[in-house]
C-alpha cells in the first residue's frame, strides 16, 4: 500500500472510492438521472419560483428544528426533531434543485462561482430578501410549545399541499409530493401528539401550549392568500392555489386544539403574501447567518 | 450526473460478457450493512444499454435519506470491479419507495440481526390524509426479534437512521430497533 500521508488517504486508499467517504462535502445532485423535461406550457420561471417558495419553506423550518438538538426537553424528542429536520432538509434539496433545473438561480451562481452545485447556491448564496419561505416558518423560536404547534400548524399546510400535489403535471413536482406525503404525515401527527400532550397536561404545560398557539395563529395570515406565480401554476394544473387549502388546514388544526382542551384563537383575516415575495423580518437574516456563515466565508470549502 | 469512469479493466471476461445484475444486487445499504440493495427494495433496475453501458436506478427510502450518495458511490466502485467500465448511476423518485418493497429475504435477515422488520405500509390513498389522536391506541406492533414475544412498547417514533423506531420487550426487557411501515 506504501506511505500514506494522512488518514483520510488511508481510508480512501482502503476502501478505493473516495465518494465513500463524502459526508462532509461532495453531495451529489439528489436529481442525478432525474427526466428534469419541463411540463408543456409551464413557465419555467415560475415553476422555478413556485420551487424556491416550497424548498425555502422547507428548508428553514429544517434549521429551526435543527437549532432543538441537544436542548429538547428528552433525548428521544432530539432524535425526533432531527429525523423530520432531515425529511425537510431532503424535500428542500429535491425543490431547490428543480428551481436551478428550472434555471432560477437569481444572484446566487455569481455569488457562488461556478462549481457550487444549484442547490447549495441557492441555500447558502442568496440574501434575506430573497427567500421566498413563508413568514410561519421564518418566524423565531420560542419555547418547546411554540416550537410543536408551530410544526403542527407548517406540517398540516405542507401535508394538505402535498397530498394534491401528487396530481401535479410536473413530473418532478408530482413525485416529490408523493415522497412527502408519508413523512409529512409522520410529521404532523408527532406534533399533534404532542399539542395534546401539552395542552392536556399540567397547568404549566398548558398554558405554554396556548400561548404557543396564541402566538403562531397570525402567522398563518398570509398563508392561504396566492401569489401571482401560485395562481397561474395553479391554473396550469402545475401547482396548487393555497386558497384551497383554508378549509382542510382549518379544520385539521381546530380538531387537534379542541381536543389538546386549548382554546382556538380568532384566525387572521387574510392578507397578501409577505414571505412568499421577500418580505421577512430581521430574524430570517440572524438564522440565514448561522446557515451560510462558513459557505461565504469560504466558497465551494469541502471537508 | 454520474456518468460512468474508464478503468483499465475489460467490460468483457473472455468473450462471455458478465451479467451486471447480480453484482449491484450484492451491493449492501450502508446504514443497514445485514441488507443488500436489493433486499431493501432500492434497487429499481439494472440492465445494459446497446452501447454497453450498465444502468442501474435506485430510490431514496427517504427524502433526505444522506446515504444515497454512498450507495451510488458503491454501485460504481463494485460494478468497476468486476469490469464494467460505463456505469450510469440513476435517481427514480417514483413510484416513492415503501416498506412493502423489503423483500422476504431482506425481512429474514433484518430478524436474524435483532432488528424487527415492518409490517404492511398504510395504504396510500388519494386526496386528504386523515388525522390519528388516539394515543391510547398503539400505531405499531412488532414481535421481540430476540425472544419472539409480541408484547413489546414502542419508546420512540424515531429511531438513529430515518428507518427506524426505538422499541422495548416487556418480556425479555430488551430493547430493539423496529423498521417502521412508511
Amino acid at each position: 500500500m506504501g506511505h500514506l500521508e494522512t488518514v483520510y488517504d488511508a481510508l480512501t486508499a482502503a476502501h478505493g472510492d473516495e465518494a465513500r467517504w463524502a459526508f462532509g462535502t461532495g453531495f451529489d445532485d439528489p436529481l442525478a438521472g432525474v427526466d428534469t423535461a419541463l411540463p408543456a406550457g409551464a413557465d419555467p420561471a415560475d415553476l422555478g419560483a413556485y420551487c424556491l417558495m416550497l424548498g425555502d419553506d422547507a428548508l428553514v423550518l429544517s434549521q429551526r428544528l435543527t437549532g432543538w438538538i441537544t436542548r429538547a426537553p428528552e433525548l428521544e424528542e432530539e432524535v425526533a426533531l432531527a429525523n423530520i429536520a432531515l425529511d425537510l432538509l431532503g424535500q428542500a434539496r429535491l425543490l431547490l434543485s428543480r428551481a436551478g433545473s428550472c434555471g432560477v438561480l437569481g444572484r446566487s451562481r455569481e455569488r457562488a462561482g461556478a462549481t457550487v452545485p444549484d442547490e447549495d447556491a441557492l441555500a447558502y448564496f442568496r440574501d434575506a430578501d430573497e427567500f421566498r419561505c413563508a413568514g410561519l416558518v421564518a418566524a423565531p423560536d420560542g419555547d418547546f410549545g411554540h416550537t410543536v404547534v408551530r410544526l403542527l400548524v407548517a406540517s398540516t399546510w405542507r401535508l394538505a399541499l402535498a397530498a394534491r400535489l401528487r396530481g401535479s403535471r410536473d413530473p418532478v413536482l408530482a413525485a416529490v409530493a408523493a415522497k412527502a406525503v408519508p413523512e409529512l404525515t409522520y410529521h404532523r401527527d408527532h406534533a399533534a401528539r404532542w399539542v395534546l400532550r401539552l395542552g392536556d397536561g399540567t397547568a404549566e404545560s398548558h398554558r405554554r401550549a396556548q400561548a404557543g398557539a396564541d402566538a403562531v395563529w397570525p402567522l398563518t395570515a398570509d398563508l392561504f392568500t396566492p401569489t401571482d406565480v401560485e395562481r397561474r401554476l395553479a391554473g396550469e394544473r402545475v401547482g396548487v392555489d393555497p386558497t384551497d387549502l383554508r378549509d382542510e388546514v382549518r379544520g385539521v388544526l381546530t380538531q387537534v386544539l379542541e381536543r389538546a382542551t386549548l382554546a382556538v384563537p380568532p384566525w387572521p383575516g387574510d392578507v397578501p403574501p409577505r414571505g412568499r415575495v421577500g418580505a421577512h423580518g430581521p430574524e430570517l437574516a440572524v438564522l440565514l447567518a448561522g446557515l451560510q456563515g462558513l459557505s461565504r466565508a469560504h466558497p465551494g470549502a469541502t471537508w | 450526473m454520474v456518468s460512468g469512469r474508464t478503468l483499465r479493466q475489460p467490460g468483457r471476461r473472455g468473450d462471455v460478457r458478465v451479467d451486471p445484475r447480480p453484482v449491484a444486487e450484492a451491493v449492501v445499504d450502508p446504514e443497514l450493512p445485514v441488507l443488500t440493495l436489493a433486499d431493501l427494495g432500492v434497487l429499481r433496475d439494472v440492465r445494459t444499454g446497446d452501447d454497453g453501458t450498465v444502468v442501474v436506478e435506485i430510490t431514496p427510502t427517504y427524502s433526505g435519506c444522506p446515504a444515497m450518495g454512498v450507495m451510488r458511490a458503491d454501485l460504481l466502485h463494485a460494478l468497476h470491479d468486476a469490469g464494467f467500465e460505463q456505469v450510469d448511476v440513476r435517481t427514480v423518485l417514483s413510484p416513492a419507495w415503501s416498506t412493502d418493497w423489503i423483500s422476504a429475504e431482506g425481512r429474514r435477515k433484518l430478524a436474524e440481526a435483532g432488528i424487527a422488520p415492518p409490517g404492511a405500509a398504510p395504504a396510500r390513498t388519494p386526496g386528504p390524509v386523515p388525522l390519528d389522536l388516539d394515543l391510547d391506541r398503539p400505531r405499531r406492533t412488532a414481535a421481540c426479534p430476540l425472544c419472539g414475544s409480541p408484547d413489546t412498547e414502542e419508546v420512540s417514533e424515531f429511531g438513529a437512521t430515518a428507518c427506524t423506531a426505538l422499541r422495548r420487550c416487556r418480556q425479555c426487557q430488551e430493547p430493539f430497533e423496529h423498521v417502521k411501515e412508511i
